[in-house]
């Protein structure tokens, strides 16, 4: 037991001095910082000053007896629709209650001061959460299992003492002291975790190829891939903001596993804040001896760098991500030799997804069975969900794998905005595609979403309703796709090129029906003949589109009509006459001044001016704007 | 040379001063991988990446000049002509997109009279349509500078826009001041994100 002495094992460098009376917890995301977490969090600094009640401490450095308070900005917890959110925590005469209040501004602040915190009765009508009280928004998290998200919107991401008295770094201890490599790898294969970046590969197994494989010098690398780029998807970001360190925990027992001494986390140089924390983490992990050489006192060594990404889709896939690293174009090369054999440079490398890698510390604190125990049949553990587009609670959401689509978009989501018809959902972003209603009982499993045409993903789901048109949705994802394509493969380049061009003219009104056999026939060939993942699901979101909804493509070149009203050139706009009461709300909402009427008279649309913009539609309270 | 035709745009950098580039060049010296950092550094400094500055570092790193044109180019981040002293950013992800964002940038164009990725004419403006700002569950979002402005239509966010430019010119700038913006654009921007 020699060795097992000589580590330390890592425990909170300042410890709590006290349990303040009150703790305020504010969403300080991304989510939470654009609704304005910041001016919530200096209003209450503000509010409890000014109250002369409650003093505000940091309970690790002041002590606290009695009458103080503390405010902590936390990490995203989910419920981004709802944001700011704010947790105040009191306790009174031994009892201690938590309630969330949702959409805060720092005008509500004074009232929460004063009625709540001072005088210790909560402002019902802005709860969202509550255990006291059930909201409906409770359902947002009954359905939820949060293993990736255990301590985001709970712990403070910028302290690393915070990490650690939830037991942080405690796996990446037991794995120096109880584990071999070997044994590190059986456990998370045993686990059943897959790759959450979309690709679905066993993670285990990755490690076993990587640990493995032999480096002439040695040297070795294990690399995170936080190029998070599917639009919709922000899970990644929100773990790297509200808990970096777990991240961290993961890739050091992931590179003890394989034998890397040297690591790169490569984010997104979109994610500022994301960037922000990994780097005030980093420099804390490596005082306290948890990152850098000898790790705990052990002679396990392990050098993390963070390198920000520049701002391009396809460096998400692996091979090209390394090439950015080394200073190179984004592209993608031909595999094999497969990053773990031969990759950055060109020495053995392995590659995780932020989301994978939370999940490593929490499977090997718990044991691989409490992660296989979750999930559905191959697919086991829980997916982290990017909700959004038309659902009621718009949010991340990790729920175990096996629930269905229904239940995550109409439990934990709580329907559509406005309780307008469901019309579909899109799955997996620009390499994904949309699934309407009849599939909705569809589970969350990577195998049974692949045979349906869409795909887990990276996990956006984006809900549409009616007002929404498929195949300009479908014009949206390529031309995502159209403008990332690295222009290695002329099978991508071009060809995403001409579908996105037989789509356009589709939305405008010029289609023919050869263009549907057309698009099929393209789709056929970029998929088979581009090298990487991009080209080689960019056509995903066209063809489950035509799968699933060929009447729309068919209405929108036969019949010159978009049911939604969403394609400008096949919609025409007028007003009926006998709802309209002349509020002018119309007239003042359009920008290009076609419509006419006096005040309290019927007004009236000049088509020959109008954009079609659908700004009038918006506005009128009345359902006297019509389109078609 | 190819970079002076396609950069054609780009106007002469008189008196370009070297001295931030010459620090960064120091700062990276002997280590693996730095031509994008260098870049990313040289935007941090000058707020676009100076024909100059990439000469100079092609020469520092002795990699080819096309080589280091290619990966500026290659990445979106990198901005190879001066911006404007404020960054109008208007949300393209996907949930933006299904909640009304291109209707939130064709009304912001059209007030401004330019297009995406354009300046207006006194600097003032620069208007960018970006992937996805993260603020989901506001959609359809803007941001002006560090500000994010959500749940919008497109009056409002032409009225934030407006709003924006009569309170930045109240509040002493010299917005609209043909003179002023030229000296604004040979100062840094200082407000990168990255």
């Amino acid at each position: 037991m020699g060795v097992a002495e000589t580590i330390r094992r890592p425990v909170a460098g300042r410890p709590r001095r006290g349990t303040p009376d009150v703790e305020i917890g504010i969403c300080m995301g991304t989510g939470g910082v654009a609704a304005g977490g910041d001016d919530v969090f200096a209003a209450f600094q503000q509010g409890l000053k000014a109250s002369g009640v409650y003093g505000v401490v940091k309970p690790r450095e002041d002590t606290c007896e009695g009458g103080c308070a503390s405010i902590t900005g936390t990490g995203c917890r989910g419920m981004c629709a709802m944001d700011v959110l704010v947790d105040v925590t009191t306790r009174t005469g031994g009892q201690q209650r938590t309630v969330t209040y949702g959409t805060v501004t720092p005008a509500m602040v004074d009232k929460i001061v004063a009625d709540h915190i001072v005088g210790g009765e909560p402002v019902h009508k802005w709860i969202v959460l509550s255990e006291e009280e059930p909201t409906s928004h409770n359902e947002f998290y009954q359905y939820q299992d949060r293993l990736v998200l255990r301590d985001c919107g709970r712990i403070d991401p910028e302290d690393i003492d915070d990490y650690l008295d939830e037991g942080g770094y405690q796996a990446l201890y037991k794995v120096l002291t109880e584990m071999s490599p070997v044994q590190v790898q059986e456990e998370i294969l045993a686990s059943g975790l897959r790759g959450r970046g979309g690709a679905g590969f066993p993670t285990g197994l990755k490690w076993k190829f990587a640990a493995e494989a032999s480096s002439p010098d040695g040297q070795k690398y294990f690399i995170c891939n936080g190029d998070e780029g599917d639009p919709g998807a922000f899970m990644d970001r929100s773990v790297l903001e509200g808990d970096p360190h777990t991240v961290f925990e993961g890739m050091a027992i992931g590179s003890y596993s394989i034998g890397a001494s040297e690591g790169y986390i490569y984010v997104r140089a979109e994610y500022p804040l994301a960037i922000k924390r990994l780097k005030i983490a980093l420099i804390q992990a490596e005082e306290r001896g948890l990152l850098g050489d000898n790790i705990m006192g052990s002679d396990f060594s392990f050098h993390l760098k963070i390198k920000e990404g520049a701002g391009a889709f396809v460096c998400g896939e692996e091979t090209a991500l390394m090439q950015s690293i080394e200073g190179k174009r984004g592209m993608p090369r031909l595999r094999p030799p497969f990053p773990a054999v031969s990759g950055l440079w060109a020495r053995p490398t392995n590659i995780n997804n932020v989301e994978t890698l939370a999940c490593v510390p929490w499977i090997i604190t718990h044991g691989a069975a409490a992660f296989s125990g979750r999930g559905f049949e191959k697919s086991k553990g829980t997916k982290v969900f990017a909700l959004t587009g038309k659902v009621k609670r718009s949010g991340l959401a990790e729920v175990p794998m096996g629930l269905t689509l229904r239940d995550v978009i109409f439990k934990i989501g709580g329907g559509i905005k406005n309780d307008k018809p469901f019309k579909a959902v899109q799955m997996g972003g620009p390499s994904g595609g949309c699934l309407p209603e009849s599939l909705l009982d569809t589970k969350v499993d990577y195998e049974e979403l692949n045979r349906t045409g869409a795909i887990v993903g990276s996990g956006g789901m984006v809900v549409l309703d009616a007002d929404n048109c498929i195949v300009d949705t479908a014009l949206y994802f390529l031309k995502f796709t159209q403008a990332e394509s690295c222009g290695k493969c002329v099978p991508c380049r071009v060809g995403t090129m001409r579908m996105l061009e037989i789509l356009a003219r589709i939305c405008e009104g010029e289609g023919v029906p050869e263009d549907i056999p057309l698009l099929e026939d393209l789709a056929a060939n970029i998929k088979a003949g581009s090298l990487c993942a991009l080209g080689g699901t960019a056509p995903n979101p066209v063809l489950t589109s035509l799968k699933y909804f060929l009447e729309e493509f068919e209405e929108h070149i036969h019949d010159k009509k978009c049911r939604a009203g969403a394609c400008a050139a096949l919609t025409t706009y007028w007003i009926e006459a006998e709802n309209c009461n002349g509020c002018r709300a119309c007239a003042r909402a359009c920008p290009v001044d076609a419509i006419s009427g006096e005040k309290k008279e019927v007004h009236v649309i000049d088509a020959d001016a109008c954009i079609r913009c659908g700004a009038c539609y918006e506005k009128c309270r009345f359902d006297a704007v019509r389109r078609q | 040379m190819s970079i002076g035709q396609s950069a054609g745009s780009a106007p002469a950098q008189e008196g370009f001063d070297a001295a931030p580039l010459e620090e960064l060049l120091v700062k990276y010296q002997g280590q693996k991988g730095t031509l994008i950092p260098l870049l990313q550094g040289t935007q941090a400094v000058y707020g676009f990446v100076p024909r100059e500055a990439m000469t100079r570092i092609a020469e520092a790193l002795r990699e080819p000049l096309s080589q280091v044109y290619g990966v500026a180019t290659f990445y979106a981040q990198f901005r190879l002509v001066p911006r404007g002293r404020n960054v109008v950013r208007v949300c393209h992800g996907t949930a933006c997109h299904v909640s009304g964002a291109p209707l939130i940038s064709q009304e912001v164009e059209r007030h401004l009279g330019i297009r995406n990725g354009e300046n207006t004419e006194d600097m003032f403006f620069t208007l960018e349509d970006v992937a996805c700002l993260g603020a989901c569950g506001m959609a359809p979002v803007m941001m002006i500078n560090d500000r994010t402005y959500g749940k919008l239509t497109p009056d409002k966010a032409v009225a934030a826009v407006k709003e924006f430019r009569s309170k930045t010119e109240g509040g002493g700038q010299n917005g609209g001041d043909p003179a002023a913006s030229a000296d604004a654009e040979a100062t840094p921007a200082t407000e990168e994100e990255a």
